[in-house]
């Protein structure tokens, strides 16, 4: 496995072109509008406590897009959660523009994978949500919800209600609502997860396309590696039991991306070490088949 | 409509409109067709009404005997060369004919009280209503917030739950005696064992619904800034109410239920007092006739209130809600440019 980049006669994922090695020095060089500081959580358990995030710590930068990936179940959720204070923190800091987060706001927006409009809303309403809460005029927050569905390409939809719209455009309505706050910064959890690969891809492009459009800071889950290379300025891979920073990995593609991209060997060669990165271990393949053989048994 | 033949029976799918109606008509027309059947044909008919007297000295005209007894004292008659009676094959008095209901469920509102100062039909009928009104009101205004603080707060719940499960052990009428004596002879010990009977499901009832709503919109609302005054007024109740408000038109229908209960504490009153005074001058078919008059009220009230829910609740998308937005994945999706 380690040697498949030479093998293809690939580049090494550290070899960045110039004009890739400026823009992300560009981006570490400007202000850290989150910072990870040493972050714990721990669930209580019948064994008792169960540590899922061990010391994690990473800095996400102004317009930065950070992916974060790693194995099922190893707290990607829980982390974003615990950034959106969704979930209460065990040990550690989060610090948004430098001051600690206690309470959620609309300072940390969040798309999730669920859809989450609201069902009673329409459209423009369920925009408008966030901008009321900010106490806008009406006129004001009307106005506003219209340029930003207007910005995912959504505006004729405008008086429909969530149930008459596809998962896909459900989620850009989410990713609007989440906007209209303008937050510092916007969490994504899995926010494609739910659909089919072409409505996908087509959000993907959305989403750089929006990124492009206005200055915004994302943080993105993902199981899906061509998801994290293809949008990110840089990944986040955590390894599992407990959960911990195993490397933040810098993306060498060029911007701006686009769907040819996903055959040069920049993202071929990042892909296939993240790929390395987050496949099992022989060692931990071992147990799981131990499971599986287990669980066979006690099924006869 | 295709051109295949529609099949009636299919596992979890609906019928066309039309299917729907003619069943809905047919599940009115069945019962009448069977009711009808055993009025008016000899199916079973056990008794004789006596239309010529005869020779007797035992029966009167219009009386109804037993169809035995009828035969032997024609048996006799005729025995002694006396001239017989003619009767007619009739069900029991409690048993009346459509007919007789359907022209009672006119008289009966026409017909003047029996005693000076008694209620006419139209007036018992309201005050049943009133009282089932009122205690459902009330029960409703400290019931249905309660219900909603027990489903949002877990505090609430644990405090309130617990005894109020107890509670609603208690079969409501047995402290209409309690009632009378707390709250006198009229209407409002009435009004409390409806409430009684309402408050402790609804509480319970309310407070499970509430718990159904999805989490996650909640969570969405708070990323999105809003407080906890927000959450409950903009989020939870908004979320919840479609199907509180389905539980409420089923907590009327209990309520419903307990009137007649309620109207024999103290003095009897409304309907029910109605329905005993018919039966004990043996006018049973004015004990139907006000019988089906509360099942078209509670039949009434529901479909009004159906019809209501439907226009509030349009962004349900009807009854399919919860399967539309699964199949929205398979729809083709309108237009994604
Ligand atoms: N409330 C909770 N109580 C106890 N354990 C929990 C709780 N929430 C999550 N966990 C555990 O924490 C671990 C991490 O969960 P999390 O959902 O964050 O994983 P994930 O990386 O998002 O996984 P996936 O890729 O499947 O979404 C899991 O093992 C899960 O069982
Ligand atoms: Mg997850």
């Amino acid at each position: 496995m380690m040697d498949i980049p030479n093998k293809l006669n690939l580049p090494s994922y550290k070899e960045q072109a110039p004009e890739v090695k400026e823009r992300l020095d560009f981006i570490k060089s400007q202000p850290v509008v989150l910072e990870i500081d040493n972050l714990v959580k721990e669930f209580p358990t019948e064994e008792g406590v169960r540590r899922i995030l061990n010391d994690v710590s990473f800095k996400v930068h102004k317009r930065e897009f950070m992916s974060i990936i790693g194995p099922s179940g190893c707290g990607k959720s829980t982390l974003i959660r615990m950034l959106a204070c969704l979930e209460d923190i065990t040990d550690g800091l989060i610090l948004l523009d430098t001051y600690p987060v206690t309470e959620p706001g609309a300072d940390r927006g969040m798309v999730f994978q669920k859809y989450t409009l609201f069902p009673w809303l329409t459209v423009k309403k369920n925009v408008m949500f966030g901008l009321e809460v900010a106490n806008k005029s009406k006129f004001d927050a009307d106005r506003e919800a219209l340029q930003w569905l207007d910005i995912v390409g959504l505006e004729e939809y405008a008086d429909l209600y969530p149930a008459q719209l596809s998962g896909g455009m459900q989620q850009r309505v989410a990713i609007a609502r989440a906007l209209a706050n303008k937050p510092k910064v916007l969490l994504m959890d899995e926010p494609f997860g739910a659909l089919d690969a072409q409505t996908r891809a087509k959000m993907q492009a959305y989403l750089l396309q929006i990124r492009r459009k206005i200055d915004i800071t994302i943080i993105f889950i993902t199981h899906d590696l061509d998801e994290a290379v293809y949008l990110s300025d840089r990944v986040l891979v955590l390894k599992a039991n407990p959960g911990e920073v195993q490397e933040l990995v810098e993306v060498p593609v060029s911007r701006p991306r686009g769907p040819e991209q996903f055959l040069s060997p920049e993202f071929l060669t990042t892909k296939i070490h993240l790929e390395e990165l987050i496949h099992p271990s022989v060692e931990e393949s071992k147990d799981d088949f131990k499971v599986v053989k287990m669980v066979a048994v006690e099924a006869e | 409509m295709s051109i295949k033949e529609e099949k009636w029976f299919r596992f979890g799918k609906g019928l066309s409109q039309k299917r729907v109606r003619g069943l809905t008509v047919a599940s009115f027309i069945l019962p009448l067709l069977i009711w009808s059947a055993i009025s008016y044909l000899p199916l079973w008919q056990p008794e004789m009404e006596v239309v010529e007297t005869g020779d007797t000295f035992y029966f009167e005209k219009g009386d109804r005997v037993d169809r035995e007894t009828f035969r032997l004292e024609n048996e006799k008659l005729t025995a002694d060369g006396d001239v017989p009676m003619v009767g007619k094959r009739v069900n029991p008095v409690y048993f009346p004919a459509p007919h007789q209901v359907a022209k009672a469920l006119y008289s009966a509102f026409v017909t003047e009280p029996r005693r000076e100062g008694d209620p006419w039909f139209h007036e018992s009928v309201a005050h049943s209503v009133r009282v089932v009104f009122w205690g459902f009101i009330i029960s409703s205004i400290v019931g249905v917030p309660l219900g909603i603080m027990c489903g949002v707060f877990s505090f609430f719940s644990k405090l309130i739950e617990p005894f109020v499960e107890f509670f609603r052990y208690f079969p409501a009428p047995v402290f209409g005696a309690l009632a009378v004596a707390i709250l006198g002879i009229n209407d409002a010990p009435k009004v409390a064992i409806i409430f009684i009977g309402t408050f402790f499901q609804q509480v319970l009832v309310i407070a499970n619904t509430t718990r159904t709503v999805d989490f996650a919109l909640v969570e969405a609302a708070q990323t999105l800034g809003a407080k906890p005054g927000r959450l409950l007024f903009k989020v939870v109740i908004p979320a919840v109410l479609p199907k509180l408000y389905m539980d409420m038109r089923i907590l009327l229908g209990w309520a419903w239920t307990y009137l007649i209960v309620a109207e024999v504490v103290g003095t009897s009153t409304g309907i029910s007092w109605f329905i005993n005074q018919q039966a004990k001058y043996r006018m049973f078919e004015n004990v139907y006739a006000a019988i089906l008059v509360l099942g078209f009220i509670g039949l009434g009230t529901d479909m009004i209130l159906g019809a209501i829910g439907r226009e509030l609740f349009a962004w349900e998308d009807g009854k399919r809600s919860f399967f539309s937005r699964l199949m929205n994945k398979n729809k083709p999706t309108p237009a994604e440019a």
